[in-house]
């Protein structure tokens, strides 16, 4: 499957990536070639197959409903770029 | 020798009997520091005056010996950044479960990080903000990657061990290269709380030693279940010191044939022949097996472990932590802010996983792959149902030059051929130095077992090790 360059833009937004125009180039070429090699994959008959979503024979771990200790406002807000009172500050973000 | 260039166990054994101390170690290990790491740069954010107020707490079963952690590892207070820009400045407020446990332990947690792949993504340290790690061996070459720092700084003498991590081979590959033990335990021995995530379902957290003896005894002290990791499991940590020095006759053997093909350098294929001639001598019966599914392992690799990372790492927004890019709208914040603080190598993965994961590509990229994994899984479980272990290289090549790859993702990605599948099986596995090529470059021998039992990889490492004279040979810097 080929990827364009308009793939790879549309992509970086749900990412929340912003390219720059010889970014967007770049990485195009170069996807298109790992998609490529990728594309080995569907040589493979995986219609009887169950996906391997979790390695480990283990589901549903519970833990008691129990409160414990946690990181309080303030080491919360250690390591914030932008914050006022007990909040992260961001712009804005309705006009 | 210097008190830097010991073993754990035999430094411990100096404690204990009163010829030395924790601070004398640390002494010892800042003298090294100060004279190789301008040429090793195999910690973060290092200057050759940097040498932190810290005095280490000599209590404990480790007595305050210190331990390196790589950058992605939560340290309480230090700077642990995964070597990203974006992550810039962040001081955790917390410890991670394994340094927890091994400060419990008594170990002193060495205030300088181990440099690495930013966020992992890599097999060369190339990628890391700070710049490259070089090789012990030979300078103009890279120390192997993700966890090229720890490894680096353990074969250089500048560490006395370390931790690292390992989602498709970022403990044994830099093990391998630069001529050191490294294991990635069992998927769920050792809880992830506090690891950076990477993908989830392949990170574990494992030592980088100097021999077989102290990742034995780093590895019991990091395993065991933890409430805060609901995938770490709940099973009895055994003692795997109890497992070294044992006879490893009539051990069963597995040499996949699918390893054994083009695109291995002839110099590892005849030191890892070497090798399993020496298991051989010491009474293992090998035989050769087949891993069918080998080939897709890599592609498997880079659609799972890039729509994992793609979503773990979309945390990284300017929000909470880490570097904010300046903007007036908060779209355009998350957009400058991962722009500008993401590397390539990062806005690489983190792309094609969102491909994978996103409308109409899903089926086709994510959930194949995920199938194809259980294909590469029922491969291993079939071998473990005749042998006791499978034996491989831990790469094709010994260490390749820096920039030699770096321009050439798909190359770089194919340096992990023969460890991405263990992650995928979630199987554990040990690399040990087995041997040199002509230039001098360490080849490392990759073992395998099945899930949980490690301590049949320490078994016939130790084995191994016991009767070869690899691990005591040092580079010369």
């Amino acid at each position: 499957m080929a990827i364009d360059k308009e793939t790879v833009k549309y992509v970086a937004h749900l990412a929340r990536i912003e390219l720059e125009p010889e970014e967007l180039e770049k990485l195009s070429r170069q996807l298109h070639d790992i998609l490529g090699f990728i594309d080995k994959l569907s040589a493979l008959d995986v219609q009887q197959v169950k996906p391997a979503s979790h390695i480990l024979p283990i589901s549903n771990v519970l833990r008691e409903d129990k409160p414990h200790t946690c990181l309080t406002p303030e080491q919360a807000l250690e390591n914030a770029p932008g914050k006022s009172g007990n909040f992260f500050s961001v712009p804005k973000i309705i006009e | 020798m210097d008190l830097n260039q010991l073993t754990a166990h035999e430094l411990l054994d100096k404690i204990k009997s009163g010829e030395t101390s924790a601070k004398n170690i640390l002494a010892s290990l800042y003298s090294r520091i100060q004279r190789i790491e301008p040429k090793l740069k195999a910690y973060a954010r290092v200057k050759a005056d940097n040498k932190p107020d810290f005095i280490p707490q000599e209590s404990g079963l480790l007595s305050g010996l210190p331990i390196t952690v790589k950058d992605n590892i939560c340290t309480k207070g230090l700077n642990t950044e995964c070597c990203s820009k974006i992550l810039g400045n962040f001081r955790p407020p917390y410890d991670a479960t394994v340094i927890n446990k091994l400060k419990t332990a008594g170990a002193s947690i060495f205030p300088l990080k181990a440099n690495m792949d930013e966020f992992a993504f890599g097999s060369s340290t190339e990628n890391s903000f700070f710049g490259p790690t070089h090789n012990p061996w030979n300078l103009e070459c890279v120390p192997g990657g993700s966890s090229g720092g720890s490894a680096a700084a353990v074969a250089g003498d500048e560490a006395i061990w370390a931790l690292g991590s390992d989602t498709g081979g970022s403990i044994r590959q830099p093990a391998s290269f630069c001529g050191v033990v490294g294991l990635k335990p069992t998927y769920g021995r050792v809880s992830r709380f506090g690891l950076i995530a990477f993908a989830s379902s392949l990170d574990q957290i494992g030592p980088i030693t100097k021999d077989v003896e102290d990742a034995a005894i780093l590895t019991r002290i990091i395993s065991g279940y933890d409430p805060n990791d609901s995938t770490s499991v709940n099973q009895d940590v055994p003692d795997y010191t109890v497992s070294l020095g044992k006879d490893i006759k009539g051990l069963k053997i597995g040499i996949p044939k699918e390893y054994f093909v083009e695109g291995m350098d002839p110099e590892v294929k005849s030191g890892i022949e070497e090798a399993i001639n020496k298991l051989k001598s010491l009474g293992a019966v090998s035989n050769p097996v087949s891993l069918p599914h080998t080939q897709y392992a890599v592609p498997v690799y880079y659609i799972i472990a890039t729509a994992e990372a793609s979503s773990n790492l979309a945390r990284f927004d300017g929000v909470q932590y880490g570097y904010r890019a300046k903007s007036e709208s908060l779209i355009d914040m998350y957009k400058k802010t991962r722009a500008e603080g993401f590397g390539e190598e990062a806005k690489r993965r983190i792309i094609l996983g969102t491909f994978a994961l996103s409308h109409g590509y899903y089926d086709a990229y994510y959930l194949r792959a995920l199938k194809v994994r259980t294909l590469i899984k029922n491969d291993f479980d079939a071998v473990f149902r005749d042998f006791d272990c499978i034996v491989t290289p831990t790469s094709p090549t010994s260490a390749f030059k820096i920039g030699e790859r770096a321009a050439d993702p798909l190359k770089m990605y194919l340096s992990d051929i023969y460890t991405i599948s263990v992650n995928l099986a979630g199987i554990p596995a040990i690399s040990i130095p087995c041997g040199f090529t002509k230039e001098g470059l360490p080849i490392g021998l990759q073992i395998m077992a099945k899930p949980f039992n490690e301590e049949m990889l320490f078994k016939i490492a130790h084995a191994f090790e016991q009767n070869t004279e690899w691990h005591k040979i040092k580079p010369r810097i």
